[in-house]
């Protein structure tokens, strides 16, 4: 096997440290100064998304042919990538990979045809948004069990269920609904344009992630062309996309867990009490110790799934893993994070309580930035 | 590149560690947690024979052959990474059979790290133990209070030593003793003392809840004489505060190496229990196979996968570590947070393991609860939990050891 012929490295390539430069530059100079702005008008700032398209993250993955720099699929790099835009503010950086988590789909399931006329229109110097809707608003969801349905009547499909959390849903050019067909086994995706008939949005509100825009979307008999189902005939792996956005999910709660001890370790350090730092004290030195143990455990989590995605090696296993290790991890992080600032993290002066908030949803969120 | 895979060579060490655990530690790991206290077990004598001829498993930051110097600023996965996937196969088979290996002491990778070509050469053969704790001193390993003094052409020990693994069994011992204790730690020096030395005693062994086979002995010193020539590294004392603190950390850099084996240990132990208890629970026609959600699964499958992903995380940053050793990349933290997060989550599975599977878990008759009393003291031994917090923390704080106490 290929990999067999790898050592275990963790050096990034020339290419990687370079890229990853300018994103933390972006992430610290552009993004992490409108976080809390953004978070108190639960909205992106006018023109973020744009400026954000500077960075290439559409661009790049999109096939020359179709007006793209045709990179190709890259997991690794698309981890990186949402690892250091989400040391900015994790909202703002899974908005920003929103549509490339859309391309690397198509790009995966979609034929030639489709990757021709749902990738060309985003292959724009600006931001333009398309999404994934997988989600249902339930307890005990389960995204292989899902009642969206389509079903198919004289060559198109008609759709009808609820989707949730769909990121940029009103925004969209194009929406991925993922359905059950009447008489499959297995569920199926469908990419339906903005504006079709029967589709309606409205913003939901969040305890986190509030500038996201995230919308319940519903679906009232919408028609799809048969042609626009992705893939055509053949199955659709919805794991694979699934395990993607684990990866890219996780990887931003790597990049906001970084964001969380980066600001306690300065501030444990200057805050004294009883007479010297609060960090002369172990019961502090130690929840600042174990924060930096399980980020690192959750880092590499990540780093080995998107490698093993990258090296077309059968990653599911891997980030299921590494859903179960950020999820439980990353909450820890943010909870410990607002505990160590005490009743000043509880405040909105400091960020920490936005980074708790927003944490809450790694083990819950499903189908945005699928690497 | 980023590739968190194992490349094809330490893939085949892994799988002859494998077999050899397998084939030769699982059998009789029953029967000596039992028997307890023996000489070295008999049917280890050869495997360490055939070990000693291939130039042995145990890594722990040993020669790193030729061809890896040519290519100086490529890549390396060498003696670290392989020691681990040794270590991790080893004590998958039975941890304290591993460590009653004859020849592959704590005290020869001191010897291998600080020792001269001269003392390298004369020690090398012999089976090394490592006495650093004391019957007052634990973690904190600056207070030692066995002494040495130079005498002519002798240095004469005195104190005792205690919780020395194969004290007993080794030919050699690996002695800290303090030069003069109104210097502190720059004047803690190691000596190699051989066994039948007048002066050394071997006074017991301990009876421990697990790691049964394994021998922790406690050594007494009473004026005991031994070559000028066997101290380890230099007898001067430093003369100044930064160099006696530069001086303390050499020594301690050893753990920097021998920590991430140590966090091996407790990977081979988990996941031992955990592929005994995904065995059994698949007789009762639980599977788990990650095809639903963590909190759509039942119980039983969300526990393992819960397990499945602390070790795996543990893993990761074992390899990290290890790596890092190999690449000549100061480890000293990442060999801290392996060990923190293996030797918890090693205790914390083997533990969660036993009571999953009731009572075949917490019967004899299976091996469950021998690697439960086995792990406690992976977390334990090599720095503690909490002495694996503490380095991590002043790191990351930026704190000294007077600081952050």
């Amino acid at each position: 096997m290929a990999h067999a012929e790898h050592l275990f490295d963790l050096t990034l390539t020339e290419e990687q440290r370079i890229t990853r430069e300018s994103m933390r530059r972006f992430a610290e100079a552009e993004i992490r100064p409108i976080s809390r702005p953004a978070d108190e008008k639960a909205a992106a700032p006018d023109g973020f998304y744009d400026s954000t398209a500077a960075l290439g993250l559409s661009l790049l993955a999109i096939p020359e042919a179709l007006g793209g720099a045709g990179m190709g699929r890259a997991p690794i790099a698309n981890a990186l990538a949402a690892e250091d835009l989400a040391y900015g503010d994790m909202s703002l950086a899974i908005g920003a990979l929103t549509p490339l988590g859309f391309i690397n789909t198509v790009l995966d399931h979609g034929t030639e045809d489709q990757q021709e006329r749902f990738l060309t229109p985003l292959a724009d110097e600006k931001f333009v948004a398309a999404t994934i809707a997988l989600m249902e608003p339930r307890a005990t969801f389960e995204a292989s069990d899902l009642r969206t349905t389509a079903r198919k009547e004289n060559g198109r499909y008609i759709l009808n269920g609820e989707k949730s959390m769909v990121a940029l849903g009103n925004s969209a050019r194009f929406i991925l609904v993922i359905a059950q067909v009447d008489g499959e086994n297995t569920p199926a995706a469908f990419v339906v344009a903005q504006g079709s008939e029967g589709l309606s949005f409205e913003k939901e509100d969040f305890m986190g992630l509030r500038p996201l825009s995230l919308q319940r979307v519903q679906l009232q008999n919408v028609v799809v062309n048969e042609q626009d189902r992705l893939g055509g005939d053949k199955p659709f792996n919805l794991q694979r996309l699934v395990d993607l956005s684990i990866i890219g999910l996780c990887a931003t709660a790597v990049g906001c867990g970084q964001a969380v001890l980066d600001y306690v370790i300065p501030y444990v350090n200057d805050r004294v009490a009883f007479g010297e730092p609060i960090s002369h004290r172990q019961s502090v030195a130690f929840m600042v110790a174990n924060m930096a143990i399980e980020l690192d455990a959750m880092r590499l989590m990540v780093y080995r799934a998107a490698s093993r995605a990258e090296q077309g090696l059968d990653f599911h296993q891997q980030a299921y893993l590494c859903r179960v290790l950020c999820a439980e991890r990353s909450m820890e992080i943010g909870t410990n994070g607002v505990q160590l600032l005490g009743g000043h993290g509880f405040t909105r002066e400091h960020p920490v309580e936005m980074w708790y908030r927003n944490l809450r949803a790694v083990g819950i969120l499903l189908g945005v930035a699928a690497v | 590149m980023i590739n968190l895979e194992l490349p094809q060579k330490l893939l085949t060490a892994q799988q002859m560690a494998h077999q050899l655990a397998k084939g030769a530690f699982r059998p009789i790991a029953r029967k000596y947690d039992t028997i307890e206290h023996c000489p070295t077990p008999e049917e280890l004598i050869p495997i360490s024979q055939m070990m000693r001829a291939m130039g042995g498993m145990s890594g722990g930051g040993k020669k790193d052959g030729a061809k890896s110097e040519a290519a100086a600023d490529s890549v390396k996965n060498g003696s670290n990474l392989m020691g681990i996937m040794a270590t991790t196969e080893m004590a998958w088979g039975c941890c304290g059979l591993m460590l009653s290996l004859p020849g592959v002491g704590l005290g020869n990778a001191a010897i291998d790290a600080v020792g001269t070509p001269e003392q390298k050469e004369k020690f090398g053969k012999l089976y090394c133990a490592m006495a650093i704790t004391e019957p007052g001193c634990g973690s904190d390993s600056a207070a030692v209070q066995t002494t040495a003094k130079l005498d002519g052409e002798e240095w004469v020990i005195n104190g005792e030593k205690i919780f020395a693994t194969a004290g007993d069994r080794g030919d050699a011992v690996v002695v800290w003793a303090t030069l003069d204790k109104s210097l502190g730690k720059a004047a803690i020096k190691s000596f190699v003392v051989e066994k039948g030395t007048p002066g050394m005693e071997v006074v017991r062994c301990e009876d421990k809840m697990g790691l049964r086979v394994s021998d922790t002995a406690a050594i007494r010193f009473h004026e005991c004489r031994i070559p000028k020539s066997n101290i380890l590294g230099s007898p001067e004392i430093a003369a100044d505060a930064e160099a006696r603190k530069k001086a303390f950390g050499g020594v301690m850099q050893t753990f920097d190496n021998t920590r991430p084996m140590v966090a091996a240990m407790a990977l081979g132990v988990a996941r031992g229990a955990l592929e005994i208890t995904r065995e059994l629970l698949e007789k009762e026609g639980v599977k788990a196979d990650y095809s639903k959600s963590l909190y759509n699964s039942s119980a039983l499958e969300a526990e393992i996968y819960r397990m499945e992903a602390n070790l795996e995380g543990a893993r990761l940053l074992t390899l990290k570590a290890a790596w890092m050793a190999d690449n000549k990349q100061p480890n000293s933290k990442e060999a801290s947070m392996c060990k923190a997060k293996a030797g918890r989550v090693g205790n914390d599975i083997t533990l969660k393991c036993v009571e999953i599977c009731g009572a075949l878990g917490y019967s004899q008759q299976w091996l469950l609860e021998k690697l439960a009393r086995d792990s406690k003291i992976i977390d334990i031994f090599e720095g503690t939990q909490q002495i694996q917090q503490l380095i991590v923390a002043r790191h990351l704080l930026g704190k000294s050891s007077s600081e952050l106490k």
